[in-house]
């Protein structure tokens, strides 16, 4: 075994292997102003996220004054119905919902995709099976249900993240159907399987490497609606618990202030405008290199 | 109309089109690089010119830049485009807008693709010549049904009302010549019309095209890569390469006398010849085989076919006449419903599914479609690696010895390792599937078409490198092609089927021997020679069944 790996290294050096580095290094320095600006944005956010004890002023959930207090020095943006500092909700706030929204979109792909290239690759009853199953969850709209089925099992932060997963997923299975069912018809498809490889290989090594591009570009659109899924389920009572912060229920909560001229309550809806604008952003330049088109 | 009939009142002979130091450049990588290389063109009134080169070579940007016209991406960097007195290169898009269609036509490649499948052919035939207001739509139905008759499409005036997918290919491309001929253009540019089509469909479009062309004065610029269709189409050829111009005379000169040893090259490559051998013993029988695609068509029906070890056989016939089918049922991808297959004394099972992994080992597949075959998103090293861990069990530096070895055996070297296919040229992506197929150590290999979509010269080098590796390792072939070219080059034996039967089979010499079956005969007599007389003289002698014997050398 040790001497295969020296004599394999010998053999290396005249391979001239592209680090993915590099080639991101390349492309980011050709990407259009609007995908820097996503793609900074996206960063301060994920740098909030991780480093919320360490920016925020206060913790989520100590009550520092008065409620409602304006704007000071000492809460700069505020406090909240409770006397809670406001600044330092709206970023604990990012840690939770961005969490949960990865999570959620994370989850809800690895469901989607797996049964949709299952169902392009076997096709048959499998395939009709899975379809018309799908058809059905689609057919009941998203929120409606997600809010029966919460108000069924009660809203905990595990049921919350499986609930819309799964009914997100529905959404993942057919695009990744869709763009594989045309991938599977390929001669290269037609050589692996007559060379006799196992249907695990087919579906991850030759079928997803080349649909990769359209499920990354529709990844980025999913979170950002996973992300309002909750922020809506949120408003309504049924998404993140209170005293956990998350943006959608601090819209809620603060929601009578708007009446007073107050604007708390559109700190975290702007929060949640401008992380979807960004990721957008993003997605666009994605699917613009990927598509090919040019101009 | 008046410009229209003044623009005929042109002589033959008058120059049409001269074109002086073109350059066009193309983008790629945010590079502009050149294409076509300062190149002159002179194209009288009536005239036919053949341009033919590899691809690559910037023949069909030439003959788009003669209609003034450069695809996205690229742009006419220098030169000048002189259409009767006007400079095509100088016009803005509004005014050659008025000309395109008109005065200037373009028949593409595919057909099928380039017909709009929602309308019937008439009302797009009909679309041009209104929108230029050189004809009402009355008028337009009748020129049409006009020319559907000069191109010998059958039952011209019913043809029209039909949709694009309810005509055959050969059809759809004589329709889409009608078309451009609708309002009487003074040039029209052909690029490769014929390359799609089969050779017995192939010889009717080509005589139906120079016809109409002769008739009406037409000059056309005549874009391919076979040279024996160029040899019955075009008055003149001109030869690029790089696009720069190689060699450019009176066609039966060049044929007769090509000057440059590029030219000499491309005519030489149809002399490929293979002497005949007979094989010791049977590798495969495919012993009265059915088969269909569910339904009750057969598409296949009683195929016996043997291939001796270490030899090729060649499956001949045209598209439909269930070759590519034979192919799936033999390795496995469509069971039969009756008859058997042997292989090497044994019982093959009938669907992959259900072979041993040393069976799927031993018979291998290489496509028609290299750019298809492979996997985009994967390296060079891991789809050869790949073949030899999973067949042989080969790892580490052994695997990595080993690629290397296999992509010396098809003419390659380590360069290619970490390239993905969409990195190298077409004929490196056939080469690549063969050391693929290779990597398995297998005794028969299926070759489906797997020159039809190179160039020539290309498509020679993969047939001598297939010739050397038989020798070298005594591997089998069954070669599925429609060409009679490769036929003769590769084969040891020949099987020509049509509509899903063998109608003649047996060693190449005996098949290629008269007296013929009519089939048989139909498509031997089909494929273009490099005379420039063959297709009259086909046409004539088919005219004439009874006088069939001894008529033409």
């Amino acid at each position: 075994m040790n001497d295969a790996t020296t004599a394999s290294a010998e053999h290396q050096p005249v391979i001239v292997r592209r680090t993915l580095w590099s080639t991101a290094k390349r492309e980011l320095r050709r990407a259009p102003l609007s995908a820097w600006f996503g793609l900074i944005v996206i960063a301060i956010y994920i740098f909030a996220a991780v480093f919320a004890p360490l920016i925020a002023p206060y913790s989520e959930t100590e009550m520092i004054g008065m409620r409602n207090e304006p704007s000071s020095l000492h809460a700069l943006l505020g406090t909240d119905q409770l006397g809670r500092d406001f600044l330092s909700r709206l970023i604990y706030a990012a840690r939770n919902t961005l969490g949960i929204a990865i999570l959620t979109t994370a989850l809800s792909f690895t469901i989607g995709a797996v049964l949709g290239l299952l169902s392009a690759v076997l096709g048959g009853w499998i395939d009709q099976l899975l379809g018309r199953s799908v058809d059905v969850l689609m057919a009941i709209p998203q929120l409606i249900f997600a809010m029966v089925l919460l108000a069924v099992v009660g809203t905990s932060l595990p049921n919350l993240v499986l609930i819309i997963a799964v009914l997100d997923s529905t959404r993942v299975y057919r695009v990744t159907r869709a763009v594989a069912m045309n991938v599977v018809v390929l001669d290269f498809v037609e050589a692996a399987k007559l060379q006799g490889e196992k249907l695990g290989w087919i579906m991850l090594r030759e079928v997803l490497p080349n649909i990769l591009p359209p499920l990354v570009a529709e990844f980025g659109l999913r979170f950002c609606f996973v992300f309002l899924t909750i922020s809506s389920l949120s408003f309504f009572g049924l998404g993140i618990q209170p005293p956990t912060a998350d943006w959608g229920s601090m819209v809620k909560e603060n929601a009578t202030l708007i009446i007073s001229g107050n604007i708390a309550p559109l700190i975290p809806a702007a929060a949640i405008a401008l992380l979807t604008v960004a990721v957008n952003f993003v997605v666009d330049w994605f699917l613009h290199k990927t598509s090919g088109l040019k101009g | 109309m008046t410009q229209a009939s003044s623009s005929r009142a042109g002589q033959k002979g008058d120059v049409l089109l001269q074109i002086r130091g073109l350059r066009i450049e193309g983008e790629s990588d945010e590079k502009w690089h050149e294409i076509v290389k300062g190149l002159d063109l002179t194209l009288h009134r009536g005239e036919v010119l053949g341009l033919i080169g590899e691809s690559g070579a910037g023949k069909s940007t030439l003959g788009l830049a003669a209609m003034g016209y450069a695809r996205p991406g690229c742009r006419i960097s220098a030169g000048s485009i002189m259409f009767d007195g006007k400079d095509l290169a100088k016009l803005d898009e509004a005014e050659k807008r008025q000309l395109w269609g008109k005065r200037l036509a373009y028949v593409a490649q595919s057909a099928a693709a380039s017909f709009n499948p929602a309308h019937r052919l008439i009302d797009q035939y009909s679309e041009t010549p209104i929108w230029h207001g050189v004809m009402n739509g009355s008028e337009a139905k009748r020129n049409a049904v006009d020319l559907y008759r000069r191109l010998r499409l059958p039952n011209p005036e019913t043809i029209g009302n039909r949709y694009p997918h309810q005509v055959s290919g050969g059809q759809l491309q004589r329709a889409m010549t009608a078309m451009s001929m609708s309002c009487r253009p003074d040039l029209i540019i052909f690029d490769e019309p014929t390359t799609a089509l089969d050779v017995t469909t192939q010889i009717e479009v080509l005589a139906a095209i120079k016809d109409v062309v002769h008739q009406f004065n037409t000059a056309a610029i005549y874009i391919t890569h076979d040279l024996a269709v160029v040899a019955q189409m075009a008055d003149r050829i001109m030869v690029l390469r790089y696009g720069e111009l190689v060699e450019e005379a009176p066609t039966r000169k060049m044929l007769s006398q090509p000057e440059q040893a590029y030219t000499k090259s491309l005519w030489a490559v149809r002399s490929l010849q293979k002497a005949e051998e007979a094989g010791p013993d049977l590798l495969l029988r495919v012993n009265s085989v059915d088969a269909s695609y569910g339904g009750a068509v057969k598409v296949l029906e009683n195929v016996n076919v043997f291939v001796p070890r270490g030899r090729t056989v060649a499956v001949v016939g045209e598209s439909g006449s269930g070759k590519s089918t034979l192919a799936r049922v033999i390795t496995g991808l469509l069971p039969p419903q009756t008859g058997d297959i042997v292989f090497d004394g044994r019982a093959l099972p009938p669907s992959f599914k259900s072979r041993p992994r040393d069976l799927l080992r031993r018979l291998q597949m290489i496509y028609q479609m290299p750019d298809t075959a492979l996997n985009p998103r994967r390296r060079v090293h891991d789809i050869i690696g790949r073949a030899l861990e999973h067949h042989l069990g080969l790892k580490g530096a052994a695997k990595d010895k080993r690629t290397i070895e296999l992509l010396e055996m098809v003419e390659l070297d380590q360069r290619f390792l970490d390239r993905l296919p969409s990195e190298v040229s077409g004929g490196q992506k056939q080469r690549i599937c063969i050391a693929r197929a290779l990597a398995a150590n297998p005794e028969l290999i299926i070759c489906d078409e797997v020159t039809s979509a190179l160039d020539q010269i290309v498509a020679e080098g993969i047939l001598k490198l297939l010739l050397r590796l038989q020798k070298e390792l005594r591997v089998s072939y069954l070669y599925i092609t429609h060409d009679l070219a490769t036929v003769k080059a590769i084969a040891d034996e020949i099987v020509i089927m049509h509509r899903g039967r063998v109608v003649r089979s047996g060693p190449k010499t005996q098949v290629l021997t008269p007296p013929f079956d009519s089939y048989t005969d139909l498509l031997l007599s089909s494929v273009p020679e490099m005379d420039p007389d063959w297709l009259d003289g086909v046409l004539t002698r088919r005219s004439k069944p009874a006088a069939m014997a001894p008529a033409n050398a």
